[in-house]
């Protein structure tokens, strides 16, 4: 187990980590997740020990180890750049934890075969990293990982400069790999929909404050403020003003709709309400969704659904529709909103009421 | 206009090229046919001067004694430059600029400025006239050079290298060695070459501090000159035979200064 406690990381006036408290429990898969400069790899660092919180403690099983050097930390680290010994074979690069162990040469090549044969390096063990691929050295990377049983693997951004069709094949590999493990892994990622493809516990991160930790999907459905609402959205949230009075909501721009009846016990005020880009769309998605009118500012095609950008009076929103749209900008449609999936913040960005609901079948 | 592109360069390398091959003619001709008169190749050829070279304990020990300072300077400098040039590539502290910067400085000066006081201070411990003092007094010029060279070649190495091999357990001096090192291998041959030349080149300081045991061959050579005459034959094989050294290590050394050249620190 895995513990940081007020852990606050300066550097000069400026916080990095911002009085961070978590638990990792061994055995778990947890994602760090946040934009660029969030302070996930300081976070990794400060696990890791190759950087000394400010102030703050971290401790494994309940002793600080703070006193402890990296060395003796039995933990293992690979970056979002393939970071390999280019002077040792793929082999030896594995095996080299293992021989600073002092572990026997008959369970080092055991356990280098292993790792190798499960990250598909079998065919590379003698050549130098710098003689393979990006996808190929970062599996050798992964593998020292892995191979050297570390109580703690920290994963940062390790797919991220993958192209696409890697980054879709070791996503698929490395829960297989964790699962097969009892270490607390943690992984950084700035793709809330890599996040929710691991699966396991996810911590928002911004601006090196924790915003929330919890599992995944609790943390995608109920973000607990706007700011975690916004990281865990891609495209991102939208946001609009608006006005409780009673049983409608008078949304900033005039649009007058239904206040969702099940978050009807809320008080008349003014909030801010949130909703994800797949909760609107072209056709009414849900009996009493509403219609609103927005002008398209521009349209981008993934292939198998667009990103329809759209002004509402003066808010940017962006609405995920399934297939080809080809909307001239400037043009105004109607859309639909599901009033069931909207999330209430107050003033401060608070959550007040509402979450992503489970899909329902029929 | 084409047809004559090859002009200049030629113009230029026979000029490069002219006065070594005076040299060499001058080293296989006899000292009485190079007074008498003016031959473009030797007409009695002899290696009679590279024989008395070679052969004669006074020649061939101011080689051996330029060697001997000229291979300790380059020890030492690099020995010293790699953890300090680390440092420098790795580390923040207080005046860290600053003090990157004075270094450099240290080349300003021209080495007659520093032979007086090293004289006196090495006559003091007694390491004057041996090859330790102009060992250690070309580190003065040396080590800030091979600073800043080694310093480019690591900035150049990701300091994640650094830390995964802290975190797959690597000591600090275990690292250094079995990975660091390879890594800047091509940066320590240039830093190495840099010093030797310099170190090679250098007259002044290596004449002030040596006076019998230790001499280097330039003082070899103007001290045969003056005694027996001019021994002209003689001193241009002395040339020939200290050109030889340093283009042997440019030979070798060729493709790492690219390198070096182009990371932008030589």
């Amino acid at each position: 187990m895995l513990e940081l406690v007020n852990v606050s990381k300066r550097v000069g006036n400026e916080a990095h980590i911002d009085d961070i408290s978590m638990r990792l429990e061994r055995g778990t898969l947890n994602v760090l997740l946040g934009p660029t400069l969030a302070g996930k790899t300081t976070l990794m660092r400060l696990m890791a020990g190759l950087e000394r919180p400010t102030s703050g403690d971290v401790r494994v099983d309940g002793a600080s180890v703070l006193d402890v050097p990296v060395q003796r930390r039995n933990v293992a680290m690979v970056y979002q750049q393939f970071i390999n010994y280019p002077s040792m074979t793929v082999y030896d690069n594995i095996a080299s934890p293992l021989r600073l162990a002092r572990i026997d040469a008959a369970s080092i090549d055991r356990r280098v075969r292993r790792a190798a044969e499960l990250l598909r390096l079998t065919p590379f063990l003698d050549r130098l990293p710098l003689s393979l691929s990006g996808g190929q050295q970062q599996r050798t990377a992964l593998a020292r990982a892995i191979v050297k049983d570390a109580g703690l693997v920290l994963l940062d951004e390790p797919l991220a400069n993958l192209d696409y069709k890697l980054r879709e094949e070791l996503r698929e590999e490395l829960p297989k790999i964790f699962a097969e493990s009892g270490a607390i892994y943690v992984y950084a990622t700035t793709e809330p929909s890599e996040a929710l493809l691991l699966g396991g516990n996810t911590a928002t991160l911004s601006q090196g404050r924790l915003t929330q930790f919890g599992p995944t999907i609790d943390v995608y459905r109920r973000p607990v403020d706007l700011v975690t609402a916004r990281t865990f959205s891609d495209p991102p949230m939208n946001v609009v003003h608006g006005t409780k009075a009673g049983h409608v909501l008078e949304l900033e721009g005039g649009g007058r709709i239904p206040f969702p009846p099940e978050l009807a016990d809320i008080a008349d005020a003014g909030y801010l309400i949130g909703f994800r880009a797949h909760h609107l769309s072209l056709t009414p998605s849900a009996p009493d969704s509403v219609a609103l009118s927005a002008r398209v500012n521009v349209v981008e095609i993934t292939g198998s659904e667009s990103f329809v950008h759209l002004d509402y009076a003066g808010q940017q929103w962006v609405m995920l529709a399934p297939g080809i749209h080809d909307f001239e900008t400037g043009r105004i449609v109607d859309v639909h909103l599901d009033i069931h999936q909207l999330i209430i913040f107050d003033h401060t960005g608070r959550t007040v009421a509402g979450h992503e609901r489970v899909a329902k079948v029929g | 206009m084409r047809r004559l592109r090859w002009l200049v360069p030629t113009i230029y390398i026979v000029f490069l090229l002219l006065p070594i091959y005076w040299l060499v003619n001058m080293s296989f001709k006899t000292t009485n046919e190079i007074l008498g008169g003016f031959s473009a190749w030797p007409q009695n050829f002899t290696i009679a001067s590279y024989v008395e070279i070679l052969t004669n304990p006074v020649w061939y020990n101011g080689y051996i004694s330029s060697i001997t300072y000229v291979v300790l300077n380059t020890v030492i400098s690099v020995a010293v430059s790699l953890p300090a040039a680390y440092a420098f590539s790795r580390y923040r502290f207080l005046g860290d600029k600053h003090l990157f910067f004075w270094l450099l400085t240290n080349r300003m000066a021209p080495p007659a400025v520093f032979a007086l006081p090293f004289y006196q201070l090495y006559s003091a411990i007694g390491l004057f006239d041996t090859p330790f003092a102009v060992a250690l007094a070309h580190c003065l010029f040396n080590i800030p050079l091979a600073v800043w060279i080694l310093e480019g070649f690591m900035s150049g190495v990701p300091k994640e290298i650094d830390e995964t091999a802290y975190v797959d357990g690597y000591s600090f001096p275990h690292f250094f060695v079995r990975i660091f090192m390879p890594l800047i291998a091509s940066g320590i041959g240039v830093t190495a070459f840099f010093c030797f030349m310099f170190s090679w080149v250098e007259m002044l300081l290596a004449k002030s501090l040596t006076a019998v045991a230790a001499k280097p061959i330039a003082a070899v050579m103007t001290r045969t000159a003056s005694t027996s005459g001019y021994e002209l034959g003689l001193l241009a094989a002395a040339g020939v035979l200290t050109i030889i050294p340093g283009a042997l290590v440019i030979y070798f050394v060729r493709n790492y200064i690219a390198k070096g050249f182009a990371l932008g620190r030589v």
